[in-house]
């Protein structure tokens, strides 16, 4: 009997060995004439345990993990086919802990699906969502996407279906649905997870978008430093077109929905809205001034939607199972999920997609086991390479965009950065301001020049050179950056800067050469 | 600027020929040609810039905005190191400097024997597994200074 084995394809399994681990399963179950499938799922998420192998037994799907190639005899040898116990194994997959207490609705298929196969997808409840839209009057699924509370996953956390309604309410034409797919901040990888492990959830996201205002065409612009993203996208946009999903007539309703990849070429601020407008069509990612806002002019000053991977793909669970259903988890203006992304000094990094409303501390210590180095975590940078610093004084903070707010922190894409005590809070305030000058778009100055200003100021602080009066001109100098910048990455890139001068002052000081 | 040697130049002249019908295609374009030819070569710019019925100082604008698009051949194998904070938490510097020593350039070189170009990148989306490395379109986890001498030993040895 032919039994069924799971070796994640995702980017970051690959990164700790899964196609070598791939390929010895291979090989050995040849050699042994133990008939296998071998099926490529995405990650679970639970990086600390890649590559994790799971076996589809009676007893459901058994775990064993972190396999190296060199561990794959003894697999074998210990008859991990019918789920045979070995040092490595983990029980059924479902039940480790790590993941079981999480409350995954958006990411409810990743790791468990063949990421290139329909069929898998239809079988795990995928495309009930576009079935319930397609029933429904346009207005209704917006008004639905509303009710649900889902605010943009991208940073800004604006209200997604406040920005559909304004989209539908523009006069018929050529509309476009833009998928943001740039994910620049360091510390989160949940959209790569995602269109590696579960692509058709995006797809079928865009697909509902563009039936609810009425656009025809959809844009997903993808960084290009996700190449094995780009690949699970084009094999999944390819076996939609192939079942009747996209084209000319999506599940053969007799209404059109196209779906098209572009890459991104390298820079930051084409996560921005705008300025990934700018880069789809094909020039320099200049942020656009606003209004107009792109839901009325965007996409070749055409009505557009943009919305992040995460929110996109979170759409269809919404209409599945209700607007009330999504509302029902969550706190305060904060509903739904968030999919978090433990990054950094952790030691055990990965994906927690749960409720709002659990605190930094749960998050960094109950489900992180505190920091890889097993040193006392120092700072936690929340929100990407423009939020802000947070010390452990404040860690019971809970992951809610206004309790976040209220420290002066920021919840961005959900991504936490973790460092330990030996950081150095100077050095990561100036290469905050260092990265703003290296992405830059140069369109205002406060952000151009004030950046480079801002590493020179640092630099004479840790010099020695007038410490007070230069911390004076750097706070300032935020300030200025703060007010006088045209979009976010002028904007915020202070926050870290003025940040680690609130929390970590004592560490800018004059550095013994 | 060089013109381009004849064999490049027909590649350039029909990727902008598939391309060009295409919404907003300059970028695709270029994508298409560093995908071809390594980099894009200056003397890509004009035939581009015909091609797309855009100006030459358009084209040279968009190609200089990203960082992506190399202006000069790559060695044989282009080795990019995040250099983001994740990774920083996780000895991302020390590694670049263990990097810049084994293959004795800097960064945004390459090296005299033409194996070798450096890059730094800022996140490759797998900052659980800090320090991030990608090497030719591979990405690696959790990278130590061994485990980098051992890869580029195997870069070494491939052609
Ligand atoms: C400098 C900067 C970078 C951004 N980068 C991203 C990004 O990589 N991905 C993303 O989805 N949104 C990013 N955003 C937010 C977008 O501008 C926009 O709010 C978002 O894509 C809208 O989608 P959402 O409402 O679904 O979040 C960025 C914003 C700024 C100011
Ligand atoms: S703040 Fe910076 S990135 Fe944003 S528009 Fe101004 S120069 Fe461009
Ligand atoms: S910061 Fe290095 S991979 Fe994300």
């Amino acid at each position: 009997m032919t039994t069924t084995v799971y070796v994640p394809g995702d980017a970051g399994a690959l990164s700790v060995g899964a196609g070598e681990v791939a390929k010895a399963l291979t090989a050995e179950a040849a050699r042994r004439r133990a008939p296998i499938k071998l099926v490529r799922n995405g990650s679970r998420g639970a990086y600390w345990l890649e590559p994790l192998v799971e076996v589809a037994t009676a007893r459901g799907r058994l775990a064993y993990g972190p396999v190296t190639a060199a561990d794959v005899a003894a697999l074998f040898d210990a008859d991990f086919l019918n789920g045979g116990s070995h040092a490595l194994s983990l029980g059924a997959a479902d039940s480790i802990p790590w993941l079981k207490g999480q409350q995954r609705l958006t990411f409810e298929r990743v790791g468990i699906v063949d990421p290139a196969s329909v069929a898998d997808y239809v079988k795990h409840g995928g495309y009930q969502g576009l079935t319930k839209a397609l029933a429904m009057a346009p207005a209704a699924i917006v008004q639905a996407i509303t009710s649900s509370g889902l605010r943009g996953r991208g940073g800004a956390a604006f209200p997604t279906g406040i920005k559909w309604k304004t989209v539908l309410d523009q006069p018929a034409g050529q509309k476009y649905i833009t998928c943001n797919a740039d994910e620049g901040d360091s510390g989160t990888f949940s959209d790569r997870m995602l269109m590696e492990g579960d692509p058709f959830s995006l797809i079928e996201g865009m697909t509902i978008a563009g039936i609810a205002v009425g656009a025809t065409q959809g844009y997903i612009y993808l960084r290009a430093e996700y190449p094995h993203s780009l690949r699970a996208l084009r094999t999944a946009i390819a076996a939609a077109h192939q079942a009747g999903y996209l084209g000319g007539d999506v599940a053969g309703a007799g209404k059109r929905f196209e779906l098209e990849v572009r890459l991104g070429a390298g820079a930051y601020i084409c996560g921005e809205e705008t300025s990934m407008l700018e880069s789809l069509e094909g020039r320099r990612g200049e942020v656009r001034v606003r209004p107009p806002l792109p839901a009325i002019k965007g996409l070749f000053g055409q009505p557009t939607v943009v919305n992040n991977v995460v929110t996109l793909a979170t759409v269809p669970w919404v209409l599945a199972h209700g607007a009330e259903a999504y509302a029902g988890f969550g706190v305060g203006k904060s509903r739904g999920t968030l999919p978090i992304q433990l990054a950094g000094n952790i030691r055990r990094g990965g994906l927690v997609e749960r409720a709002f409303g659990l605190s930094l501390r749960e998050l960094l210590y109950d489900y992180g086991g505190g920091s890889a180095t097993g040193k006392p975590i120092r700072a936690v940078q929340v929100g990407g390479p423009l939020g802000a610093y947070v010390p452990s004084s404040q860690f019971d903070t809970l992951v809610d965009y206004e309790a976040l707010a209220g420290i002066g922190a920021m919840l961005g894409h959900g991504g936490l950065v973790v460092f330990d005590d030996g950081v150095d809070m100077a050095r990561m305030a100036r290469y905050a301001m260092e990265f703003c000058a290296i992405e830059s778009c140069g369109k205002c100055t406060p952000c151009r020049i004030g950046s480079t200003r801002g590493v020179e100021v640092i630099d004479r602080i840790l010099e020695g050179v007038d410490g007070e009066r230069n911390i004076r001109l750097l706070e300032e100098l935020c300030e200025t950056m703060v007010q006088g910048s045209l979009c976010g990455l002028g904007g915020m890139a202070p926050f870290p800067v003025q940040s680690a001068l609130r929390h970590f002052r004592e560490d800018f000081r004059a550095r013994v050469k | 600027m060089d013109p381009l040697p004849p064999a490049e130049s027909a590649v350039v002249r029909r990727i902008v020929a598939d391309l060009k019908g295409r919404p907003g295609p300059l970028l695709e374009v270029l994508h298409a040609i560093q995908a071809a030819l390594g980099f894009v070569p200056e003397g890509a710019v004009p035939l581009v810039a015909e091609g797309l019925n855009l100006s030459r100082a358009e084209v040279h604008g968009v190609v200089s905005f990203y960082h992506y698009f190399r202006h000069t051949r790559p060695g044989a194998h282009l080795v990019s190191l995040c250099q983001a904070e994740s990774c920083q938490s996780m000895g991302a510097q020390a590694l670049a400097a263990h990097a810049r020593r084994r293959l004795g350039i800097d960064f945004h070189q390459t090296t005299a024997d033409g194996r070798f170009s450096l890059e730094p990148v800022y996140c490759l989306g797998n900052c659980a597994c800090s320090p991030a490395v990608m090497i030719d379109g591979r990405l690696h986890g959790r990278v130590t200074p061994e485990r980098f001498d051992a890869l580029v030993a195997d870069g070494a040895a491939a052609p």
